[in-house]
């Protein structure tokens, strides 16, 4: 019964985590850039939402759309005018862009919020769910279906609206697109700020799992790569899959192994698979 | 007055063997560090800037060389023995991961590069027993006097950045500086003509592990002190990176003339403010990616006078 209770777990957290990396792998797919960034943009929603509930007391569940319009107003802003100038540049340069400006953010969020540990504390809290034999934390649960209903979101506004499929068709092929009257600018920029409302909206919802600090960015940046990986890159059903998984082994690493190895398992994996399928589990685009 | 650009460089040369004798220690302590720069942004260029491989890895060979030299030290080898053999091993773990990592290109890349520092990091952080862990790694200090101390650690990175340098020299004119050459501008077509990519790569990138891992293991008789957050620190890749691109990535004077204004201008300016030193320096990165991404050296109005120094391949 063990195995099923750290399975449900394992799950819980995978939908977060595909949450965390979808926004990643979409600018990653359409834009072809290695937003170094994405970390630290989760972590700002996250301060905005914990300031959101200490100073306005608004519930970090209701304030996630708001987190992620502000950050979806700071990623257009990046994009629309820093990174938009090197686009179609190397890996090196755009990498390195983003994360020099990685550090701008950084040193801003370490300045503004101090690097202390702070997390929401709900009052009363949630409670828990018992299912079975399993035991689900509502705060946990409640965070993985908004997590979900998100990434779906965000696949039905690519499948059916008009900006959705520009997006698209800017992914397939960026002249074609320019040439059928795509903005291909101005759908950059509006992929970047999805991508960042996203992240936004990943880090609303973690404020109330997980203590937050600009220190620990690098932590989901780390993660979102290695879904992007698992699961392949640019197909959302990809990402889903990549997450759940991940979530599933970090929880049974951390059975076996100890939560210190959590982490180092996902690295491995990751430079196995990018050896051995790095078009990841789910992908159907090749190589770079 | 042909070879009027020789002086600089000539200048640069007497100056360095001078320094021990004239320096004072605090001046010696920033020279060492200037030198280790150029080292790593040498050794980054072989990869990075002939090949074009956007290559994250020099904080792994750093620190894994760091590692190596000082728990050899700690085990009783001598200082210098332990630096070579610490080189060794990290040049065979190089080759060994560069056979498997460079068959991936462009972003995949440089994740997987990235990502060696950070798997390296975590097992160290294991393995309390040999490498101390989170507690860090106390090296044995020399029983001699801070001056000579002083003077012998700027010797030994004299030592290693000079190899480096001649190493990149010889790189740019040999057959396989060409080939990285070809690979940087067209891999597939490079593989058609009959370049041996594969073999290149792999060259290149254990090439480029070798100083950084001397450079590390040097570091750490230097500090005395390492521990895994800051031997495999991010910035140890990302550096030699900004000063290769400042300078001009795959020229050979580009990463020393890089490495050393970026060093300098770290001394003089951002280090006096402390609190927004890094996101001083992301400011830097940002402003020298949209406006100078070719590099100092290839810039236009630097170009005529500087010509002689980017030397061209055969």
């Amino acid at each position: 019964m063990l195995y099923l209770q750290v399975l449900v777990n394992g799950v819980l957290l995978g939908g977060l985590y595909s949450c965390i990396a979808v926004g990643f792998s979409l600018v990653w797919g359409v834009l072809n850039i290695i937003n170094i960034l994405h970390g630290s943009l989760i972590i700002l929603g996250a301060y905005a939402a914990y300031f959101a509930f200490t100073l306005l007391g608004i519930n970090p569940f209701f304030f996630v759309p708001l987190a992620g319009l502000l950050l979806f107003l700071l990623g257009y802003g990046l994009q629309a005018g820093v990174i938009n100038r090197v686009m179609g540049a190397s890996v090196l340069i755009t990498l390195t862009l983003t994360f020099g400006l990685n550090l701008i953010l950084e040193n801003a969020m370490i300045l503004a919020f101090k690097a202390d540990y702070r997390k929401v504390v709900l009052d009363p809290p949630l409670g828990l769910i018992e299912i079975g034999t399993a035991i689900l934390p509502r705060d946990r649960l409640y965070a993985m279906v908004l997590a979900l209903i998100l990434v779906a979101a965000l696949y039905v506004l690519l499948r059916t609206t008009r900006i959705g499929r520009a997006i698209v068709a800017v992914r397939m092929d960026r002249d074609a697109a320019a040439l059928m009257g795509v903005n291909v600018e101005r759908i950059y920029a509006v992929t970047f700020g999805i991508g960042a409302f996203m992240a936004g909206a990943a880090g609303s919802l973690m404020s109330v799992m997980f203590p937050i600090s600009p220190l620990t960015s690098v932590t989901f940046l780390g993660k979102a790569f290695v879904i992007c990986v698992l699961g392949g890159l640019g197909s959302i059903p990809g990402v889903m899959v990549g997450g759940i998984m991940l979530g599933i082994l970090e929880s049974f690493g951390a059975l076996w192994l100890g939560p210190d190895y959590s982490t180092t398992i996902a690295f491995v994996l990751l430079l196995v698979l990018l050896m051995f399928r790095p078009t990841g589990i789910m992908g159907k685009r090749g190589f770079d | 007055m042909k070879r009027a650009w020789l002086i600089g460089p000539a200048a640069a040369v007497v100056l360095l063997i001078a320094l021990p004798f004239i320096g004072n220690n605090y001046i010696l302590r920033i020279a060492t560090s200037m030198l280790m720069y150029v080292a790593l942004a040498s050794s980054w260029n072989y990869i990075g800037g002939f090949a074009g491989y956007p290559s994250f890895a020099t904080a792994a060979f750093f620190g894994l060389g760091a590692y190596a030299g000082g728990i050899l030290q700690f085990k009783g080898v001598p200082m210098v023995a332990a630096w070579l053999i610490a080189g060794v091993i990290v040049t065979a773990f190089a080759s060994a991961v560069g056979r498997a990592i460079l068959r991936l290109r462009g972003h995949y890349f440089a994740i997987a590069s990235l990502v060696i520092a950070d798997v390296l990091r975590e097992v160290i952080n294991g393995m309390t027993g040999v490498t101390g862990g989170g507690m860090g790694l106390n090296v044995p200090v020399m029983k001699i006097d801070v001056t000579t101390q002083a003077r012998l650690f700027y010797a030994a990175m004299l030592a290693v950045a000079v190899l480096a340098v001649v190493t990149s020299a010889l790189l740019d004119r040999s057959r396989i500086g060409f080939g990285l050459r070809c690979i940087e501008q067209n891999e597939d077509v490079a593989l058609r003509l009959g370049v041996h990519t594969a073999r290149y790569k792999t060259i290149a990138f254990a090439l480029s592990s070798i100083y950084p891992a001397l450079a590390g293991a040097v570091y750490a008789s230097w500090v005395s002190y390492i521990d895994p957050a800051e031997a495999f620190d991010v910035l140890f890749s990302i550096k030699p990176i900004i000063m290769a691109l400042l300078g001009g990535a795959g020229t050979v004077a580009g990463p020393i003339v890089g490495a050393f204004i970026f060093q300098a201008m770290e001394e003089l300016v951002w280090r006096n403010f402390l609190s927004v030193h890094l996101g001083l320096l992301g400011l830097i990165v940002v402003l020298l990616i949209l406006f100078l991404p070719q590099g100092l050296l290839r810039h236009r109005l630097l170009r005529p006078r500087m010509r002689p120094l980017l030397v061209k391949a055969p």
